[in-house]
């Protein structure tokens, strides 16, 4: 009995001995939701992707910055034509891939013009749409000449699409990426977690940690869980709203909410009646309160937008006005349509919670105008398939978290079915024009003739939910683009 | 016996290639591009379409049937569309967690439900009977999620003995991997061997109300040598049948343990395949599990055959 109870105590003590050995200061763990389903982040569009290669393991041309910025990165410096048409790119030398191959003019020729190339898997192949060729002046200079002037080459060469890849490793970095960056790649154990680690023969300014860890957590219970158990000390994006308080009233941890790209609209079919009279749109828009939809299905995170553009943008203006909720007017502008009586229509809803909760909320402010929405739950696939590609619903509820991506309403055969051609005309200047004033200017007159037209209805700006614990320091507070970059993260002693 | 023995053998091989079928056919037809999955919103057609081609989707169905059927046969189970690598390699990773999980959970829930179900059967219709059967019926009723989650709040956040979730591999050290599977593992086993519990008790009882319980009795053995030389032997038959489901069901359905301690098993692996279209993980996967189901059913007929005299002679 008595040597029972001594293996008892002895296996209690090393189990709290074994959890008490804590991590170096030079590592951390960081929580993230969804696992990416590759590591290439030039052959697919998930985030998840972008979350752990960009700008740890992948460097492009150019990158963002925390603002949203276009900063140097491989490219030390470059200079453009007086046309506009010609940049040429200075490359940083001595610069290796992390398999030890050399970087040079080569390499970003390669990167692109695979990037663009027939059998390019590219997700984002529009951002290479205006390149005519590319050039390779000596091994540290690359020339590249567009068909037009494009305002956004800059930064387009500084998404994670964009990134610059050795033919060498290309073929196999889903698996084992191999870029130029301060991280390297170490480990992925599918479905569980994948490290990288410092870099130590780096170009630039090298790494603070020596190891990252990225967990995958998918369940928000889970995450809140683990965040208190320390078993991870960063979320960057953190997936349970209601459990923000708790964090904000604990003086561990800290708690940031940052702005995103993520512009969360109530699309609907503009060309399919009744959604092809502005005058349903504007009733729908003015239907929603706003404030009521971002309280009850975000917990209160989230900035309203009036317009396709994000509020931390310079030449972001605040329409919130235009389409302010007004049940009354929205049931005259329904009656003034052709619909005193209200309508029956669907509403296909995406799996994450803004547009699940969020759907239930506006479905039910509809109702108040007379318009039934029957909500129809679908899977990612099914949205693709049914909503986005072949256009076969009334509305729907999505954020799009695409930097820059004003110009999908320009688009044809887009999903919104919005077709303009002052729009269109707005953003074929837009893309052309590289001075900052004029492009301002631009971008608010575009923001304009959205609120006007509402070809959807503008709900909110999704919110980036960073839990961390307080000693950390350099993790990004907004998310211009879904990126983790750890380059200037450190712990505090 | 032999003839017996084929005849079983032939019918599970029957078996696996009509599942194979109608588990590729019933796939296929689901909706959803992974191609157009993976690249998303701002995709041009050209490079979805030069991914499905990577992918082998572009192909005929019968084709792709066909050569998948072939792979199987060879024991290569394709290549995953997202992962970008073999199945069988994803699978294997996958078991290594939720077998032992499995094995853990059905060990514990065993030792816990049979105890409590002989003691509350021999003390039928007293008071602890009904204490323990009611303790029973409540851990049938908790929701293991529930139940996982106040198991985390207390011995990994407040007391922090454990991690509160994530596997670190078998290769970080058969310790700490160890240490992450005991918190699931408990959640898992709790609801089963409430289960477990109560059939075990009514099979007692219903076998303690047979003639030759009561023939042993008038022989003058006590209560006790007849419920465990005679009652318990013929009552472990429906426990058995029980704890075979039991573990089928703790190989692939516990996804939602999964997710609460974030372990990569054979449940996540599956949910995540589902939603991304990668279905030739899922066909993968399905046919894995129908298989050690056709497996085990075929050593249960052998073993009957070789228990019951009766079966051999009939064929």
């Amino acid at each position: 009995m008595k040597s029972w109870k001594l293996v008892i105590a002895g296996v209690a003590v090393s189990l709290v001995m074994s959890s008490a050995s804590y991590a170096a200061k030079t590592d951390l763990v960081l929580g993230i939701v969804l696992e990416p389903p590759h590591l290439d982040p030039t052959a697919g569009a998930a985030a998840a992707i972008d979350e752990i290669v960009y700008a740890n393991i992948f460097e492009g041309l150019t990158r963002i910055g925390p603002k949203g910025d276009v900063l140097p990165a491989l490219a030390e410096s470059w200079t453009q034509s007086e046309d506009g048409k010609v940049y040429t790119f200075k490359l940083h030398k001595d610069v290796k891939f992390h398999d030890g191959t050399a970087f040079d003019a080569d390499d970003v020729k390669f990167s692109l013009d695979r990037a663009r190339g027939n059998t390019s898997t590219n997700a984002q192949k529009g951002l290479f749409a205006a390149i005519d060729t590319v050039d390779v002046v000596d091994p540290s200079t690359v020339r590249v000449t567009l068909k037009q002037p494009s305002g956004d080459f800059l930064y387009n060469m500084g998404w994670g699409d964009a990134v610059i890849v050795a033919p060498e490793s290309a073929g196999t970095n889903k698996d084992k990426p191999v870029g130029t960056g301060p991280f390297k790649f170490n480990s992925w154990a599918k479905g569980s977690q994948i490290v990288i680690a410092k870099n130590p023969d780096y170009w630039g300014k090298p790494a603070l940690l020596d190891k990252a860890t990225f967990r995958v957590i998918p369940d928000p219970a889970a995450a809140t869980a683990a965040l208190l158990a320390g078993d991870v000390q960063a979320f960057p994006v953190f997936p349970s709203y209601e459990s923000i308080p708790q964090f904000q009233a604990d003086p561990r941890f800290k708690v940031v909410i940052g702005t995103t790209e993520g512009e969360t609209v109530l699309g609907m079919n503009n060309k399919k009646p009744p959604f092809d009279n502005p005058k349903v749109r504007q009733a729908v828009a003015r239907a929603i309160d706003r404030k009521s939809l971002i309280d009850g299905a975000m917990f209160g995170f989230g900035m309203p937008i009036g317009s396709f553009f994000p509020p931390h943008h310079p030449a972001y203006i605040d329409l919130t006005a235009e389409t302010a909720y007004d049940p009354e007017l929205a049931k005259k502008l329904i009656a003034e349509a052709g619909h005193p009586d209200g309508f029956k229509t669907t509403l296909k809803l995406p799996p994450p919670t803004y547009a699940r909760r969020g759907g239930e909320i506006i479905a039910a402010e509809l109702r108040e105008i007379g318009i039934e929405a029957e909500i129809i739950p679908v899977e990612w696939a099914q949205w693709l398939d049914q909503v986005f590609k072949n256009k076969d619903y009334d509305m729907t509820i999505v954020s799009h978290t695409e930097p820059n991506d004003l110009n999908i309403f320009s688009r044809d055969d887009y999903y919104f079915n919005y077709d303009s051609p002052a729009f269109k005309d707005l953003i074929k200047q837009i893309d052309a024009t590289s001075n900052g004033a004029e492009r301002t200017g631009l971008y608010q007159q575009a923001q304009k003739l959205l609120a006007k037209d509402v070809p959807a209805a503008f709900l909110f700006q999704l919110p980036k939910t960073g839990i961390w614990d307080a000693k950390i320091k350099g993790l990004w507070e907004n998310g211009p683009i879904q990126a983790n970059d750890l380059t200037a993260v450190k712990w505090l002693d | 016996m032999l003839s017996y023995a084929t005849k079983r053998a032939l019918i599970a091989i029957f078996t696996l290639l009509v599942a194979s079928l109608v588990v590729f056919t019933m796939l296929e037809i689901v909706p959803g591009d992974p191609a157009r999955l993976m690249l998303g919103m701002n995709a041009t057609e050209d490079a979805v379409h030069n991914l499905q081609q990577q992918m082998g989707l572009n192909q005929p169905l019968a084709i792709r049937y066909f050569s998948w059927l072939g792979g199987l046969l060879t024991g290569d189970l394709g290549k995953s569309y997202t992962y970008s690598v073999p199945v069988f390699d994803l699978i294997k990773e996958r078991v290594a967690v939720s077998l032992p999980l499995a094995a853990i959970s059905l060990a514990l829930s065993t030792l816990i439900a049979l105890p409590v179900g002989i003691f509350a059967a021999s003390k039928r219709g007293e008071f602890s009977d009904t204490l323990a059967m009611g303790v029973a019926q409540m851990g049938v009723a908790i929701p293991n999620f529930w139940f996982a989650l106040l198991l985390v709040y207390v011995f990994a956040v407040t007391l922090r003995l454990v991690p509160a979730g994530g596997f670190p591999g078998w290769s970080a050290g058969f310790g700490v991997s160890l240490k992450s599977l005991i918190l699931p593992s408990i959640a898992l086993a709790l609801p089963q061997a409430a289960i477990l519990a109560r059939v075990t008790r009514s099979a007692l009882l219903e076998v303690l109300g047979e003639d030759y319980i009561r023939t042993a009795r008038a022989k003058g053995l006590s209560r006790r040598q007849v419920l465990y030389r005679h009652a318990l032997r013929n009552a472990l038959i429906p426990v058995l049948t029980i704890l075979g489901l039991q573990f089928a069901f703790l190989l692939a359905g516990t996804i939602i343990i999964e997710n609460v301690f974030y372990l990569p098993g054979l449940g996540r692996l599956v949910f995540q395949a589902i939603t991304q279209r990668d279905l030739i993980v899922v066909e993968g996967v399905v046919m894995l599990l129908i298989a050690t189901l056709i497996l085990v059913n075929l050593l249960v007929d052998l073993s009957y055959a070789a228990v019951d005299p009766r079966l051999r002679r009939r064929s």
